[in-house]
Order: structure tokens, then C-alpha cells, then sequence
């Protein structure tokens, strides 16, 4: 065991409150690093994880998520100058998914605030952003303070996720809406005092869904309770690539994929605007200043240079990292794929892709170039792809309230 | 240009820049409203009573910077500005009394002691002139923006690469050589003789956070130096700066620009991201569209604008501008004039420059690093009631020492440190004028945090933000300001913090009034 003392690097990943429970549960061993934790990529197979978050429940465990809190007399004030969106419309209970740019409107981050009542907020974060915040606290009388370490989190996604809930005794998650956060309380199994957490409807699956946000020392007793129900219906862990399937489907951008942080791109032109990144409906021009706002504005007066699309492509064979053509003939490039996935409840061949401006409206066509492996004999393949709107999956299960009870 | 009120354009601060800037703007047409806070217009170039009956130039005590055309555009003379003493020479004391008088072109005491240095010395200063002349235009103008596509950032880059390579290829080489060196190193390759390095390593780093071993110290002399396009004339104003100061104001009026004294600005107005006018600290509201403040950089953005108009990297480089000062001002009322071994009573009318040699500067500096004052200071010393009688009561006079090095905070606090610095200075100047002490009559010590309140300049820097190569042209004070323009629409700068940088100088105020008009065009 290595010592406080050692350097960073020699420093082992942190693990998770859910690791010991989430070791005992891996048939591959398989774990991957993610923001200074070890955490599951796969479990068992992606497919059967996938299947568990569209057909059953499945359990993800976010707690690497970064968060912070965000108190004080200016918290509010803070937040709104931060991020593209208006916080005075997200009230305590509330939750909003956010995007916060750098000076030239750039995306930095993206992530979610949680109202937890007057001059307290969380945010949570794809990676750790204590020193952009720190320049935007400058001038606001705010207390930024990282959590990450002080929350557990685990994700419970599905279509039976409300069911699920409910049956280990969460009682009243039925009546949280999308986007709304509540206090609840878990029965301890052999009695003691009740579990609290925080309990929030919000995901990355697009589905049915909530996400629990409680102290680390019961996260093994949620879980376990959560197992012990699920085990007999089909409720599964899900790791980092099952997930990615389902958020393709609804249509999500993630940081390194679809696009990289402002804050760490080292090319000229390789960051992304909001506007870009199809994101321009989270930008509230009229809620006064905030950081980027002018470089948006010019943007919106100059005009698109490319946008993140939707694409649905022919053929069955994902367009991983796919170049993209304006013709067949691959002569001149429209853009290129920054996410792909053969979609198993929409049985189409998705992708998120990066295209050019004369290219951005739905009904588009460009061309895909896929490489195929045919038991490593490469071939290559121009298919047709169209411009679509996304999310391409968006059951009305999502955001039926009461949820349906199975 | 639309505004309800009945001017279009507020200039915050009636410094000299704000002055410059509110004559220039008015001469273009504009109702122009200057707001000073002060009860009186000058900002740092004003004159004082600092004890009954004597008066001194309370923080800048001497005027050299302001080019000589910008003077004549203002017609400052015809506005009544009379100068009681011009070209003054340097006298640099030596413990010895054997004190070096170096005139503006005058070398031949120098010549007496050093002949070789005296050579050295000349073409230092041909080399000095013809860099200078070169790089005026640079100061004159609003910095070329770097990265962009338009013609005029890329004429004026251009023009400056031309009139770098003008200089010719030895010049030109010595230039890029030199240009990021510490003035110590150059001088140690030029010169020889102590008392001279000491007294031209003084004008390198006077106002400034920077010793003679600080990397950046040629580029602030050039800079002292190309203002006035390499021939620098030392002047004392009749009635001290203070009288200039109301020189420029009576320009600034007769321009149509209207003055208004004991208006501090509480905050600037915003409206639909625009500026819209100010709020007096009275609650007072003026409306304008434009606002040009002369006011610091941090001053401007933090607490008048507020980081709420302002992304969060701009906010983050506003605070990062360098602007602690070091340097502080000594007053003394005298009974009578100090007696210097070996300086006659005419050679008292010079400025007198205790920094008998490079290293003894950097040991001065040395203490300023870790929130000590200097053991031994640099001291530039000016006695102007020799050569202006409205000073100081008859047969009395007034000493006005400006002193390195200062530290903003000081260890143990300026509270129990002001006056043992105070005995320090005295004691510095006592080495050459033994009986100083006893005539001094009263005295007053002005610190960084001082002339940050009587001033309000943050941090108390003379020239509002360091003078140095990160803070020089398109990234003074930052980029995103460095054009006198800011991001909020409306929103200019005119002072000391914009390029060409502090000292009485006036350029800023000229350059940003230019910039507005040629906006508006």
C-alpha cells in the first residue's frame, strides 16, 4: 500500500463506496479510471447491461461525478453568470442540466444543478473545475467547496426504476417529476435508524430514471437492498459502455467524445459553443450577462460554421470515427462521427456526428466512410447517412408522472 | 450617439489623462463631462500645502514626459502653464562629495573624471535617441491587436517591424539584444564608472516594482526615453504640477469639455449590456453612453463596473495585473536651505539622484522583496523652491524626494515602520547634506497604501500596472482592453493602465480620445 507521501502518479485510483459490492459482481474484472476512481466498463456483456437499462433496471454508479457546493449570499448570482442558462428559473427542488463556457463562448463543462434551497446549490461536473470557478467567483460573496468524495451516487435507470424504488421502501418517488429532487428515506434492513438520501429523477439514459445521492458508509446497504429485490427481476450494475449506448440513443454529448473542454484543447478551432453542439436551447440570452455571452452573440449574428447532428446511417456496421463526405465519391470532407452505435430498441445505425454548416438541417444527406473488419480483412464503405433529429429514442415513460407500475 | 442627458461622454478621473482625453474628445465634438473625486482636478500631478505655508507637488514632482507636441496641440502655455526651471541636470551624490553632474548634454564633468565613460556615454545616449525616435510612434498609437484580420492591426504591426528595421542592421541587432535584458548587465558592458551606472540604472526602475537586475529594466527606460523621442528635459512647473494640472483643465474647458471636482464615481451604469452613465457616491445618476474612466485597471473593472458585466477569464487577468507600488514620497519643509559639501547653491537646482551605484539600487530592492523598506534607499531628490518662490515661505523651501523601495505591506505593519523609514530617508540624505536633520521644520511620508488612498489607485503604482514587457502595449493593461476599448459597449479606458503606460506623460488620454472619434467615424 502506498503512502499519502508518494507522488500522484504512483497514488492507487480511488475506489468507490460501491467497489467491494461491485467487484463481487464483475465477471471481467474489467475497470477503467474515471475522474481518480476505478470504476466497471463492463460488468458481463454490454448487451445484457444494455437490456437491463431499456427492458428492466439497471444500477450505475456515479459517485466519481464531480461535485461541489455552491453557497452564499451571492450563490445564485454566481450561477447565473456561470452557466448559459437562467438559475433563477430552477427552484429549490429543482434540478437543471447545464453548460458553461470560457470567454469566447466555448464549452467548458457540462453538467447539473441542484437547488437545494435559498443561497445553496450543487453542481455536479464531468471533471474538477474548482480553478474556472474559482476566476468566476471573483467579485461574489460565495463558498465553493468540492463534495465529490463526501457523496455517494448510484444511478437507477429503467423502465421498472419507479417500481424498483419503490418496492425497497422509497415511498413516494412515484410523485417526483422529471428535473425535481426530494428528500427520501430507506428502511435499514434489521432495523436502526432509517437511510436518507436524496433521491433526484434526472439521468443520462433518456429513460425512466433517478439518480440517489447518499452518505458513503449506506451505500452498501442501498445497494444490497436494491440487489436483493432486483436479482429475480432482471435488475443489473451497468458499466461505462452500456451506458454509452443508452445515452447515444437520447442523444447526449459527452466531454472527450463529442467534444473537448475549452479548458484543455491545445489546437486552435478544435473547441466547441454551445451553439455548436446542438446545445442552444440551454442559452438564455435575456437573463443578463454571463461568461461567453458576447462571443455567442457574435456567433449567432455570424452564422453557423458546423453543428453536431444526429445521424441515422445505413447499414448495420457503427460509424466509429467515420470521416463524412458531401458525395459518394469521398472527394470533399463534410465533417466527421464523434459517437456511434448500433441502436437495439430503435434497430437503426446511430451516430452523433460533427458536420459542416451547409450540412446541419435535418433531411441532409452526407456520406459516411466505415471501415470493416471482416475477420481482419479490412474493407471500406461509403454509405448514405441522413440528418436526424435527436433524441433518436424518447419513450414518453421518460417523463410519465406517476410512472407506470409493473 | 443618443443619450437623455446632456452629455454623451463621461471621463471618470480628472488626472492628467482624463484631462488630455476630455480636450481631445471635446475638440471632436463631443459633450464631454469630466468627473474628479477629488476636490481638486490633477489626480497624481497636483500641488499641495503639506505644512503651513509650504507647498510641494504631492506625488509626480517633476514634468519630462509629456512629449513636446502633444504640449504644443494643447497649448498648454497659452493656458497659462509657466515652467520655472527646464532641462534640469542630474547631479548624482557620492558619499565622497565628489558628486557627478551630468547635464542633459553637458558631459564635461564626466568627461574630468572618466573620459572613457564620457565617450561611452554619448553614444549610449545617440543609440538611446535614435531607438527612442523610433519606437515614439509606437506610444502614440492604439496597439495593434494581435491574430485578427484586420488591416489596420496588421499595418500598424507592420509599421512597427519597419521602423525597427529602419534603425538599420547594428542598431536594429542591438535592440532585439538588449530589449529583454536588465539594465544592470547593460550598463556593466557600457560603463565603468559606479555613480554614473547608479544614476542611469535610477531612471530604469524609478515608479516601478523592478531592481536593476530585473529582467524588463532596458524596456523602461526606453520607454521613459521614447516618450519624448530620446531627448528628455527635466521641468519644474511654476506652482508645481498642481499648476499644470490646472493648465490642462483650462485646455480641457476652453474645449468645451465641462469639469466637475468632489464627484466620486460609485459605480458605472449598465444597461441591456451598454453602458449607460454612472452613479455618483451622492446617488446621484449621470447619463451617458460612453464612459471613459482614467482610473486603474481594477479600480475600473472591480469595484466600478463590476465582475457581473465581465466574463470570468477577463475578470481573472483584471486581478492579475501587477500593480503593487514600491515607491514612496518623502516632504520636508526646511528652515533654510540645506547645505550638500561640494554642490554650490546653483547645483542644488538639479535633481539630485542618491543611487551611487547599480548594486546598491538592487540591495534597496532586495529589502522591498521580502516586505522590508530599504536599509539604504534610492533617492531622487528635487528642492523646487530654489527655482519657484511661490512654494515655500521667503528664505524657507521645500525638499520633494521620491524614495525606493516601499513595500505595499510592510512586515510589523507601516503604523510602527513609518517613521523609523522616515529617519532612514533622513539619514540616507544626511550622508550628504550633514545638517538636513536640524532644519527640517516638518515632514510628511507618503507609502504605497497612502498614495493608494489620496490617489485611489489600487495598490498604489504610479503607473497604475507595472511597466514591464507582460504588461506593455496590446497586453497592457490585458488583452481583451489593451485598445483603450473594454467588452461592455461604451466602456473606454484613458489611464495610466492602457498603453503607453503612467507618468505625466498624457499619451493614453490622447491615444483613447483618438480611438473613440475614429470608432465613431
Amino acid at each position: 500500500m502506498l503512502t499519502e507521501s508518494e507522488p500522484h502518479y504512483r497514488q492507487p485510483l480511488l475506489k468507490t463506496p460501491f467497489h467491494e459490492r461491485q467487484r463481487e459482481y464483475s465477471q471481467l474484472d474489467s475497470f477503467v479510471p474515471w475522474a481518480g476512481y476505478t470504476t466497471v466498463d463492463v460488468f458481463t456483456s454490454v448487451e445484457q447491461e444494455y437490456f437491463a437499462v431499456r427492458n428492466a433496471s439497471s444500477l450505475y454508479d456515479l459517485t466519481p461525478m464531480v461535485k461541489y457546493r455552491i453557497a452564499g449570499r451571492d450563490a445564485l448570482r454566481f450561477l447565473n453568470r456561470l452557466v448559459t442558462r437562467d438559475i433563477r428559473k430552477v427552484a429549490p427542488g429543482k434540478v437543471a442540466y447545464v453548460v458553461w463556457c470560457d470567454d469566447a463562448g466555448k464549452l467548458i463543462d457540462d453538467g447539473t444543478v441542484f437547488c437545494l434551497g435559498a443561497d445553496e446549490y450543487r453542481i455536479c461536473t464531468a471533471e474538477r473545475q474548482l480553478d474556472w470557478f474559482s476566476a468566476s467567483a471573483i467579485g461574489y460573496d460565495v463558498e465553493i467547496r468540492e463534495v465529490t468524495e463526501e457523496v455517494a451516487a448510484l444511478a437507477v435507470q429503467g423502465p421498472t426504476s419507479a417500481k424498483l424504488l419503490r418496492a425497497v421502501g422509497l415511498n413516494g418517488i412515484e410523485r417526483l417529476k422529471p428535473f425535481e429532487h426530494g428528500e427520501f428515506s430507506l428502511p435499514r434492513a434489521g432495523g436502526g435508524a432509517p437511510i436518507a438520501m436524496m433521491v433526484s429523477r434526472t439521468g443520462f439514459t433518456g429513460d425512466l430514471g433517478y439518480e440517489l445521492w447518499m452518505q458513503p458508509a449506506d451505500a452498501e446497504s442501498v445497494w444490497d437492498a436494491l440487489m436483493e429485490f432486483g436479482r429475480t427481476r432482471a435488475v443489473r450494475p451497468i458499466g461505462s459502455k452500456a451506458l454509452n449506448m443508452a445515452r447515444i440513443e437520447a442523444g447526449f454529448v459527452l466531454p472527450n467524445l463529442d467534444f473537448v473542454s475549452a479548458a484543455h484543447t491545445l489546437y486552435l478551432g478544435t473547441e466547441r459553443s454551445p451553439i455548436e453542439l446542438g446545445l442552444a436551447w440551454l442559452v438564455d440570452y435575456k437573463k443578463g450577462h454571463f461568461t461567453g455571452r458576447r462571443a455567442l452573440l457574435a456567433e449567432v449574428a455570424r452564422g453557423p460554421r458546423r453543428q453536431l447532428v444526429g445521424l441515422d446511417v445505413e447499414g448495420t456496421k457503427p460509424a466509429h470515427n467515420a470521416l463524412l463526405y458531401t458525395e459518394c465519391s469521398g472527394k470533399k470532407e463534410a465533417g466527421s462521427v464523434t459517437s456511434a452505435t448500433w441502436s437495439p430498441t430503435c434497430k437503426r445505425n446511430l451516430a452523433l456526428a460533427m458536420v459542416d454548416a451547409p450540412y446541419i438541417a435535418t433531411g441532409s444527406t452526407v456520406w459516411a466512410e466505415i471501415y470493416l473488419n471482416r475477420e481482419l480483412t479490412w474493407e471500406r464503405r461509403m454509405v448514405r447517412a441522413r440528418v436526424v433529429e435527436r433524441p433518436f429514442f424518447a419513450p414518453p415513460r421518460r417523463r410519465t408522472t406517476p410512472p407506470a407500475d409493473f | 450617439m443618443s443619450s437623455a442627458g446632456p452629455y454623451d461622454t463621461l471621463i471618470i478621473g480628472g488626472g492628467h489623462n482624463g484631462l488630455v482625453c476630455a480636450t481631445f474628445l471635446a475638440r471632436g465634438g463631443r459633450k464631454v463631462l469630466v468627473l474628479e473625486a477629488a476636490e481638486r482636478l490633477g489626480g497624481a500631478a497636483v500641488t499641495r500645502e503639506f505644512a503651513p505655508g509650504f507647498k510641494v507637488s504631492s506625488c509626480a514632482h517633476l514634468l519630462h514626459l509629456m512629449p513636446p507636441a502633444l504640449m504644443r496641440e494643447l497649448a498648454l502655455e497659452a493656458q497659462g502653464l509657466k515652467i520655472a526651471a527646464a532641462s534640469l541636470p542630474t547631479v548624482a551624490l557620492s558619499p565622497d562629495a565628489r558628486h557627478l553632474s551630468l547635464g542633459p548634454t553637458d558631459l564635461s564633468a564626466l568627461q574630468r573624471v572618466s573620459p572613457a565613460d564620457a565617450v561611452a556615454l554619448g553614444d549610449w545616449q545617440a543609440l538611446m535617441r535614435r531607438i527612442s525616435r523610433a519606437l515614439h510612434p509606437v506610444l502614440a498609437q492604439t496597439p495593434p491587436r494581435l491574430g485578427t484580420d484586420a488591416w489596420r492591426d496588421r499595418a500598424a504591426l507592420l509599421g512597427i517591424g519597419w521602423r525597427v528595421r529602419r534603425l538599420g542592421r547594428r542598431d536594429m541587432r542591438e535592440l532585439l539584444r538588449i530589449g529583454g535584458m536588465c539594465v544592470h548587465d547593460l550598463l556593466e558592458d557600457r560603463f565603468r564608472l559606479p555613480l554614473l551606472k547608479g544614476a542611469l540604472a535610477l531612471d530604469a526602475v524609478l515608479g516601478t516594482n523592478l531592481g536593476p537586475r530585473s529582467p524588463g529594466t532596458v524596456v523602461s527606460l526606453l520607454y521613459r526615453l521614447a516618450a519624448v523621442q530620446g531627448a528628455e528635459s527635466l521641468a519644474l512647473p511654476e506652482g508645481g504640477l498642481g499648476a499644470f494640472s490646472e493648465a490642462l483643465a483650462r485646455a480641457a474647458v476652453a474645449a468645451g469639455a465641462q469639469l466637475r471636482t468632489g464627484a466620486a464615481v460609485e459605480r458605472i451604469l449598465v444597461r441591456e449590456d451598454r453602458v449607460a452613465g454612472v452613479v455618483l457616491a451622492s446617488g446621484e445618476e449621470i447619463a451617458a453612453a460612453t464612459v471613459v474612466s482614467s482610473a486603474d485597471p481594477k479600480t475600473t473593472f472591480l469595484k466600478l463596473l463590476g465582475s457581473e458585466h465581465l466574463d470570468a477569464g477577463f475578470t481573472r487577468r483584471v486581478t492579475q495585473v501587477r500593480s503593487r507600488g514600491l515607491t514612496a514620497k518623502l516632504h520636508l519643509a526646511l528652515e533654510r536651505l540645506p547645505q550638500f559639501p561640494g554642490l554650490s547653491e546653483q547645483e542644488l537646482r538639479a535633481r539630485l539622484v542618491v543611487a551611487p551605484s547599480s548594486d546598491y539600487i538592487e540591495r534597496a530592492y532586495n529589502h522591498a522583496k521580502y516586505a522590508e523598506f530599504s536599509e539604504r534607499p534610492m533617492l531622487e531628490v528635487t528642492i523646487p523652491s530654489l527655482s519657484d518662490t511661490t512654494l515655500a515661505p521667503q528664505g524657507q523651501h521645500v525638499m520633494s524626494v521620491i524614495v525606493q523601495y516601499a513595500p505595499y505591506t510592510l512586515k510589523g505593519g507601516w503604523e510602527a515602520g513609518r517613521q523609523a523609514f522616515t529617519d532612514r530617508i533622513i539619514d540616507t540624505l544626511g550622508v550628504h547634506a550633514p545638517q538636513l536633520r536640524a532644519s527640517i521644520r516638518a515632514s510628511e511620508l507618503l507609502i504605497p497604501p497612502d498614495i493608494e488612498r489620496e490617489f485611489r489607485i489600487s495598490g498604489g503604482h504610479w503607473h497604475h500596472a507595472e511597466l514591464t514587457l507582460d504588461q506593455f502595449m496590446m497586453t497592457r493593461p490585458v488583452p481583451g482592453a489593451a485598445q483603450y476599448q473594454t467588452p461592455v459597449p461604451g466602456l473606454y479606458l484613458c489611464g495610466a493602465g492602457c498603453h503607453p503606460g503612467g507618468g505625466v506623460m498624457g499619451l493614453a488620454g490622447r491615444n483613447a480620445a483618438r480611438q473613440l472619434i475614429r470608432e465613431a467615424a
